[in-house]
């Protein structure tokens, strides 16, 4: 793939028409979990709910073991895989820290406390020398 | 005539719509957020808009990965809150201005903007949530208190318009609607924003004095605002931050002089930066 301008964001997934293509299927099956009768199909028999989908292999795996950040870099999209946390329960704060390797608290925290910081946080480059 | 008196830029967190929903804002997490929009009530009834035009993103509610318009503009008699998981939220049903909405989307397309109409569309927090935000507490079966024209920007799957072209966009929705005969107060909305990522290890990423600078270019020097370019909002503001190239459509539409009478900025609010202006217009 060729490299494009925002490659060297550290950790970052940035959704574009390649990612899209590659999580059409994926994101489909997501977002039908915004609807109550696809909720309870997915609740009765996971598997044929999502055999309902062309996902790869690779996808649904990703879903069975809810690997949050391999199903972006399959590409899924944020707005589309939190539907499937929210399936499970999980507030998108929540999703957030686990998402950033972060306990549920620290994560919060570090909200309270202004968030990310920017610095350290713009290059890849910089994430490397850690 | 119809008239743009003012310009308001508010961010659209979820959570923001579920605190008021849930009856919690004076809890002490919120209590700072709900502050800083006590002023733009007061101001929003003393300068109630007959219209608002408001611009947001949808986040794959009305569209999911299957159609992604660019612009998409609301010219159906009503838009439905929709139900994004949780059920709808508890607000009412936005009642649209069809022979305005008609008369932008006609005017602009000729203008070279080519529009997606949408003449059925369900809403989600992204525009109820500004809504609820400027007008306050309303419940289903109330009225809204102003008719709304929503513009839906895609700003989830890359790339979103660029700033410029929002800007541009800008322009020409300000000619439709200084030519639409009626006597109408219109204000704009430019909803989103802003700095915040919601997604993978960089989660929860804010730039408090990028955003700062941000709100003081839009109001002051548009012209430089409407030239930062994706990677610079990506980068510095978070993958979601490019939202705020929907502040942009906005600013557009407003005099090159504008007033800033109210300005809030609070992290956080969930994952992200609430920021919000108003700008009046003098046209």
């Amino acid at each position: 793939m060729t490299q494009k301008p925002y490659d060297d964001i550290p950790g970052t997934f940035v959704f574009d028409a390649d990612r899209s293509r590659e999580g059409y299927w994926l994101n489909q099956f997501c977002i039908s979990l915004r609807q109550e009768k696809n909720r309870q199909a997915f609740r009765d028999d996971p598997e044929a709910h999502m055999s309902r989908f062309a996902m790869t292999e690779d996808q649904k795996q990703a879903v069975r073991d809810r690997d949050w950040n391999r199903l972006l870099e399959l590409g899924g999209n944020i707005y589309y895989t939190s539907k499937l946390a929210a399936f499970d329960g999980i507030v998108f704060q929540d999703l957030a820290a686990m998402m950033s390797h972060m306990s549920r608290d620290d994560y919060r925290k570090m909200m309270v406390e202004g968030g990310r910081k920017i610095e350290g946080n713009r290059y890849k480059s910089e994430w490397e020398k850690e | 005539m119809a008239r743009i008196t003012a310009g308001i830029a508010c961010s659209h967190v979820p959570a923001i719509g579920v605190a008021m929903d849930q009856g919690i804002t004076d809890q002490p997490y919120w209590q700072p957020v709900f502050k800083g929009f006590e002023f733009s009530r007061k101001w929003n009834e003393e300068n109630k808009p007959d219209v608002v035009f408001l611009v947001y993103n949808d986040h794959c509610t009305a569209f999911d990965a299957s159609v992604i318009p660019t612009f998409a503009i609301g010219c159906a008699a009503d838009f439905t809150p929709a139900d994004e998981g949780f059920g709808p939220r508890p607000v009412p049903v936005v009642k649209g201005h069809q022979k305005l909405a008609s008369h932008i989307a006609q005017s602009v397309i000729l203008d070279e903007f080519d529009l997606t109409i949408m003449n059925e569309m369900e809403v989600d927090h992204g525009l109820t949530v500004p809504l609820s935000v400027m007008f306050g507490d309303r419940k289903p079966g109330d009225d809204w208190g102003t008719l709304v024209i929503p513009l839906a920007v895609n700003v989830v799957q890359y790339p979103a318009p660029t700033a410029n072209r929002c800007y541009n966009l800008g322009k020409a929705i300000r000619r439709a609607i200084d030519s639409y005969p009626e006597d109408l107060n219109v204000h704009i909305y430019g909803t989103g924003g802003m700095s915040h990522q919601l997604q993978a290890e960089r989660a929860g990423l804010i730039n408090a004095e990028w955003d700062q600078n941000f709100m003081d270019m839009l109001v002051n020097e548009p012209d430089k605002a409407r030239k930062i370019d994706h990677v610079e909002f990506l980068r510095e503001t978070g993958s979601e931050g490019i939202e705020m190239v929907m502040w942009l459509v906005m600013r557009g539409a407003l005099d090159e002089k504008v007033t800033e009478v109210h300005r809030h900025y609070h992290v956080p609010a969930s994952n992200t930066a609430v920021g919000h202006l108003i700008l009046e217009n003098h046209g």
